[in-house]
């Protein structure tokens, strides 16, 4: 089988029937996927597949064949970080950082669809993606802030200079 | 080092057809044949070690997706995935959208739904009760012989037909109530599915009171007075304890949904 990850063209061995996530981390290394669930509960797998946000943990790898798979590796170096990315580190969006790739991954296929600052609408966007860090209030102004196209100085972010109040937050 | 997926046994034999016809014949009299749609039951069952097929029918490339539109006739390829069903007149349409969330939706299927019978810890055939409630036909293969058949007919030989696609004409009016779920990941816990059919037949259909979507033809029967009906229900189903319920709530429950699609459906009337 022949993958096409972030660009690069990979040929696989694995049965077509595999998950996805375990040929991306355990055959082509990319760890950015994370196996939190294994059983498409808790988003920390997801990746792009043309585009559309997918489990990669439920996705039989041969039905990604000819497809375009984004990981996170995918989305920016960490010298040129994409829009999203940068607002979740200007709003300390992640914490331990498990769920976070999955979260970028479906934020930016929101954003990718039209998708606006609207909290709600980001919160159906992303049901069932899992923060065990409870961190959720930072990652939606995150992706609210990204919606709207804000720019982010990253040189502002640190601790005691950052409050969501001041970046024009729902208050 | 590169490590193979330990889901799947290399012994497992995988068809993919390109077609309909090469999916029926691959099907063949489905013995010993695991159906995989869009993959979001079969694969994680595999991952833990609950399903080990010996021969995997991947049908996602086998062109059964689609919706189509003949008049008021609506037909609903097996692989379409839920999330389109999402903005359909009730009952299917708010059921479609209380299943999983955006990115399970769209990658598992109707069929793969409609097919699905109780799992390990509930019943999962979340879009049974609203299909049911629409009167659908579904078209399946086995032998390679193809017939179509009241959907209640097909759920009741439990996967051993290959579902195609399911039809349904557009109901002159439907309505839908079901319990939140506490994570977009749980199955439907209990719902209740209702419409009226242009030449006025009321079918109600019940999801979570059993293993399988059940037709409530007792509340049916009973369905000018919306809270008797509502009790009548109960007669038509034996819920159980499960993970996502008790029988003992489902039961408090059930009439409450009944009644409510059926106020819904005397105020669309």
């Amino acid at each position: 089988m022949n993958l096409t990850v972030n660009g690069v063209a990979r040929e696989i061995d694995g049965s077509a029937l595999a998950p996805l996530l375990d040929v991306l981390r355990d055959e082509l290394g990319i760890t950015g996927p994370k196996a939190g669930c294994h059983q498409g509960g808790c988003g920390s797998c997801t990746v792009l597949v043309d585009g559309e946000p997918r489990r990669s943990c439920l996705v039989p790898a041969g039905y990604a064949e000819g497809t375009q798979i984004t990981t996170v590796e995918g989305m920016g170096p960490p010298e040129d970080l994409s829009p999203v990315q940068q607002a979740f580190v200007h709003y300390y969006a992640a914490q331990c950082g498990f769920c976070t790739s999955g979260m970028l991954l479906a934020a930016q296929a929101y954003i990718d669809r039209g998708g606006t600052d609207d909290p709600e609408a980001i919160q159906h966007a992303l049901a069932g993606h899992v923060c065990r860090c409870t961190g959720y209030s930072k990652i939606i102004d995150a992706i609210a802030a990204a919606a709207r196209g804000d720019s982010f100085d990253l040189t502002t972010t640190a601790v005691g200079k950052h409050t969501t109040m001041s970046n024009g937050g729902a208050a | 080092m590169a490590v193979a997926s330990m889901a799947v046994d290399a012994a497992t034999e995988i068809l993919m057809p390109s077609s309909e016809d090469e999916a029926i014949a691959a099907f063949g009299d489905g013995a010993d044949v695991v159906v995989v749609g869009g993959g979001t039951i079969v694969v994680p069952d595999m991952t833990y070690r609950r399903l080990r097929p010996s021969k995997a029918l991947m049908l996602g490339r086998a062109g059964l997706s689609g919706i189509t539109k003949d008049g008021s006739r609506v037909t609903i390829g097996a692989t379409t995935p839920v999330q389109e069903l999402t903005e359909m007149a009730a009952p299917i349409g708010p059921c479609a959208s209380n299943v999983a969330d955006l990115e399970i939706r769209s990658q598992g299927t109707v069929g793969g739904n409609l097919c699905a019978g109780e799992g390990s810890e509930a019943p999962r055939g979340d879009l049974q009760g609203a299909f049911l409630a629409v009167g659908a036909t579904a078209r399946s293969a086995a032998g390679g012989d193809v017939t179509e058949e009241p959907l209640e007919d097909f759920l009741a030989k439990r996967g051993e037909r290959l579902l195609l696609s399911v039809s349904f004409d557009e109901p002159a009016a439907g309505a839908f109530a079901g319990l939140d779920r506490p994570h977009t990941h749980d199955y439907t816990a209990l719902a209740v599915s209702g419409a009226r059919a242009t030449d006025g037949t009321l079918r109600l259909a019940a999801t979570g009171a059993g293993s399988w979507g059940a037709r409530l033809l007792s509340a049916e029967a009973a369905a000018g007075d919306p809270a008797a009906a509502g009790e009548a229900a109960l007669q038509d189903v034996s819920p159980r304890d499960d993970a996502l319920a008790s029988a003992w709530y489902r039961t408090k429950v059930l009439p409450v949904l009944v009644r409510r699609v059926l106020t819904e459906l005397k105020e669309s009337a």
